[in-house]
């Protein structure tokens, strides 16, 4: 490492400043005032705050809605997760085996891979509109009464997909970088150990893979937990009867909709707590455990 | 065990790359194959033809009694060492060696027995329950000779596999495979492009210029027959001596040679000799020393035991019937 020493020991700290001050104003301070909103109960107009302890939190694990909403969100995680997951890792295989067999420029080839889900995200607004959509005409042509309106099912599907499809070609990137990684001999070496493509895939790629698998899990979870706000307000605004109503929905609703400040801080501290836990869990194990 | 036999193989990348042309080796049960040449002369694509990692172009590959054009790498019954070793870096050494065995569906207890013969003869049962990454680059060579031997092939194949090694371990492990391969029997085909290695390993030589063969013999025939210049500038350390015929005075029988081939110990100072050399530089090897210098316009390069400072003008005379006369425009060897 190089190291660079200054003279004037205000210097660092000046080129720090703006920085630091953008974490404290957006990040750190917010953080403070909702830990101490959330031990705080404020009433109607706003004007009187009393100390209530931990009773905002006991109140939310004595609340159906919540649980609720904790279920939908872990749902709601897993499916967008194994989706966008699952279908990035396909698309990267298919096109690491491309790049592999012949010698194409291989980021021009990565490209239209990386932006095609961008732009088909935009569509799947219109695809599944129930009023001009074509997905619930053609839905309706083999019998299923497409609307996410009214159906839970529906409305989960939809925002699974659209938030999923948003992500793939975030986790294909990866992927694609992941796959090129693993040596051709090693693939070789297997084939003639006797192993055919399937087994080389689950034996060979799949392990050496997994840095990039688990980073990518990490990632997605924290994408479907926290990013998804845009989607589920555009589309199914938490309903219908809670259906979609996914933790951070659940926080901006019940504060800034419903107004109930002190349990939409406590919301957010448990959130805040999830974040920290899967950060530490991202930096203590993706370099012990699933390395090989 | 297999013979291995190569008719008129060819390789044309997609592309249109030809990297190998005309290719027709026949290679006996146990013999100890070396095929050798400079960087980019095909001999790797040649061996992955073999293996099945590379389509065949053109011609056929037999193993055995079988046309193995159309089979996968892994019904082939051959085993591979890379350069890199492609050791499995998330198995154990152990796990490493059982791979191919547990594929095929070898009983368990089979598999123990020959995990613990392979390590037995490679020395590297203490390491057994270690990663690859815990291992030095001798013991990684080693392990991947294990993964090849336990499975018992037909034949073995190997692409420079000592090239990622240190000059001394080189020549340690040069000879373990050399006796491995003397005590199994097994049909091998080893890759490099050094020529010393090949020397030292080869039942028989084929090297290999622009994916064609120029020679195919045991080290001694090639040595002291080279087929053409490329041959014997490319075999035997110094180099042979290269000079066209104009450039010396007339030696006895040379009249139709376009070049002359003297190997640098063939060459000797003699007082009335009919080669007067310049010397240019010396370079003192211990025991020997390398003369180099220069007669006609040519560089010339002498082996002679170490001594007395020389003077500027050396007079030499060659070893009787030891020059060697190749073909002004081919190159080939005259005889
Ligand atoms: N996949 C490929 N596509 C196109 N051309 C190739 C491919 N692989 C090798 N070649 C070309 O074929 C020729 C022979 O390559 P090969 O790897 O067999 O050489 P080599 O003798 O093993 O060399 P080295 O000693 O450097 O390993 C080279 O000119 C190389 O550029
Ligand atoms: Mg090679």
């Amino acid at each position: 490492m190089k190291r660079t020493l200054f003279r004037n020991q205000l210097l660092p700290w000046l080129l720090l400043a703006p920085q630091l001050a953008i974490t404290f104003i957006f990040f750190l301070w917010p953080a403070a005032q909702a830990v101490r909103q959330s031990f705080l109960r404020q009433d109607a107009f706003g004007i009187n705050t009393t100390f209530v302890g931990l009773s905002n939190f006991k109140a939310l694990w004595n609340s159906p809605e919540y649980l609720n909403s904790l279920q939908v969100t872990a749902i709601f995680a897993v499916l967008v997760t194994v989706l966008s997951m699952g279908f990035a890792l396909l698309l990267a295989v298919a096109v690491d085996r491309m790049i592999r067999s012949t010698s194409v420029y291989t980021t021009l080839l990565v490209w239209p891979y990386a932006v095609a889900p961008a732009v088909a995200g935009i569509l799947w607004w219109f695809i599944f509109n129930p009023t001009i959509g074509v997905m619930p005409y053609f839905l309706d042509v083999i019998g299923y009464d497409w609307n996410h309106i009214s159906s839970k099912s529906d409305a989960m599907t939809l925002v699974v997909i659209a938030s999923a499809w948003k992500q793939i070609s975030y986790n294909f990137l990866f992927f694609v970088a992941g796959l090129q990684s693993v040596p051709a001999s090693l693939r070789e070496a297997a084939a003639i150990d006797g192993a055919g493509p399937v087994r080389r895939f689950f034996d060979i790629t799949v392990p050496l893979l997994s840095p990039t698998t688990f980073f990518l899990l990490v990632v997605n979870i924290v994408y479907a937990m926290f990013d998804t706000f845009g989607v589920i307000d555009a589309t199914t605004e938490g309903g219908p009867a809670q259906a979609t109503n996914i933790l951070v929905y659940k926080v901006y609703f019940d504060g800034f909709v419903g107004q109930n400040m002190g349990s939409s801080a406590a919301q957010s501290v448990i959130l805040m707590l999830i974040v920290i836990a899967l950060t530490v869990v991202q930096f203590r194990y993706v370099e012990k455990k699933v390395a090989y | 065990m297999a013979s291995i036999t190569l008719d008129k193989v060819g390789k044309i990348y997609a592309g249109g790359t030809r990297a190998v042309g005309d290719v027709s080796i026949d290679i006996a049960d146990g013999e100890f194959i070396v095929l050798v040449g400079p960087s980019g002369c095909g001999k790797s694509t040649l061996l992955r033809m073999v293996a099945g990692l590379e389509s065949i172009s053109e011609g056929t590959v037999r193993i055995g009694d079988r046309v193995v054009n159309d089979i996968e790498p892994a019904d082939r019954d051959i085993a591979m060492v890379f350069q890199n070793y492609a050791l499995y870096p998330h198995m154990s050494v152990r796990q490493n060696l059982a791979y191919g065995l547990k594929n095929r569906r070898t009983p368990k207890a089979e598999i123990d027995k020959r995990v613990a013969q392979a390590a037995e003869i490679l020395q590297i049962g203490p390491f057994l329950d270690r990663k690859p990454r815990a291992l030095s680059g001798g013991q990684r060579q080693r392990v991947a000779m294990g993964r090849a031997i336990v499975r018992e092939p037909a034949a073995f194949l190997f692409d420079e596999p000592l090239s990622n090694l240190d000059a001394k371990l080189r020549v340690t492990m040069r000879l373990e495979i050399k006796e491995l391969q003397r005590r199994l029997r097994t049909t091998s085909i080893y890759v490099t492009h050094d020529q010393l290695e090949a020397m030292t390993l080869a039942d028989r030589l084929v090297v290999l210029n622009a994916g064609r063969i120029e020679q195919i013999g045991t080290p001694l025939e090639v040595y002291r027959r080279p087929a053409s210049t490329f041959v014997a500038s490319f075999i035997g350390s110094p180099a042979m001596n290269l000079i066209s015929r104009h450039a010396v005075p007339h030696l006895p029988g040379t009249a139709h040679a376009g070049t002359i081939g003297i190997r640098p110990e063939d060459l000797a100072v003699a007082p009335d000799g009919p080669i007067e050399m310049e010397v240019l530089a010396v370079e003192e090897l211990g025991a020997q020393r390398l003369v180099h210098g220069q007669t006609g316009g040519e560089r010339l390069t002498v082996t002679m035991p170490s001594g007395e400072p020389l003077p500027e003008y050396l007079r030499l005379a060659y070893r009787p019937g030891s020059l060697h006369l190749f073909e002004a425009d081919t190159g080939r060897r005259i005889d």
